[in-house]
């Protein structure tokens, strides 16, 4: 697929400080959701080194995990969580305006959009640490 | 107006394809491996990770938000003001990403 667009040289770019995002709270909320991003790929990586890990033999796997304890690990898994619960909401919120679903003539309300998006994440949490807990 | 081509679509597809698993999937498992295990309120299951639909599955929740977040940090790199290398800034991060995604299936297809 192509796509045609107007030659980047020819477009208008204001300048702006790379401050701008701390005039105004939106700016600032637009920032921490993009922010977001980078708490979860973190937490991915970590995530990854884990599972890696766990193929290293179960005493080298137990000390590993052990750190995870400290509470300088803590407190970066909850920050990661906020950021994290920040995505899902701001996701669901940008997906019920972009999915303009209709029933007949009749447009679903965003608020049930975003109900069912809920109701989802809720349902496949629960399966997932369901998972956790019976393996 | 000239015309030119952009692989823009692509990433922007991984993009959304990782912000939707990112948004379903990734709170519960910072809950769980990141507190509960650590915390002694569940037992560590990585013998989980051994089962290769869970391997399909972690492949899955690690690499898509990878690009997301290349995605979105390369354009707030760009709105901080660093558009001047927008070039190496997009290898830089769409990189990271695809080598993320070498780098996660070199790990589950060794487990």
């Amino acid at each position: 697929m192509t796509n045609i667009r107007p030659d980047a040289s020819k477009l208008y770019y204001p300048k702006m400080p790379a401050t701008w995002w701390l005039r105004q709270r939106h700016y600032f909320l637009f920032m921490m959701r993009e922010l977001s991003s980078v708490f979860i790929a973190s937490f991915l990586v970590i995530f990854l080194v884990q599972i890696y890990q766990s193929g290293s033999g179960q005493e080298s796997y137990a000390a590993f995990m052990e750190r995870f304890s400290s509470p300088g690990w803590v407190i970066f898994h909850l920050v990661a969580l906020l950021f994290a619960l920040l995505h899902t909401i701001t996701w669901f919120q940008s997906s019920a305006v972009v999915l303009e679903l209709k029933v007949g003539k009749m447009i679903v309300p965003r608020s049930l959009v975003m109900a069912v998006h809920l109701g989802a994440w809720i349902v496949a949490s629960i399966i997932i640490l369901w998972f956790f807990i019976v393996n | 107006m000239s015309e030119r081509t952009t692989n823009e679509p692509f990433w922007w597809g991984l993009f959304s394809a990782g912000g939707v698993v990112a948004s379903f999937l990734i709170p519960i498992h910072i809950i769980i491996t990141g507190l509960a295990v650590p915390m002694g309120w569940l037992t560590d299951s990585s013998r989980l990770y051994d089962l290769w639909w869970v391997k399909c599955y972690l492949f899955v929740l690690i690499t898509l938000p990878l690009y997301h977040w290349a995605h979105r940090f390369y354009f707030t790199l760009k709105d901080m003001g660093l558009k001047v290398v927008e070039k190496p800034l997009a290898f830089l991060c769409y990189g990271s990403a695809v080598l993320g995604t070498f780098v996660t299936a070199w790990i589950l297809l060794g487990l």
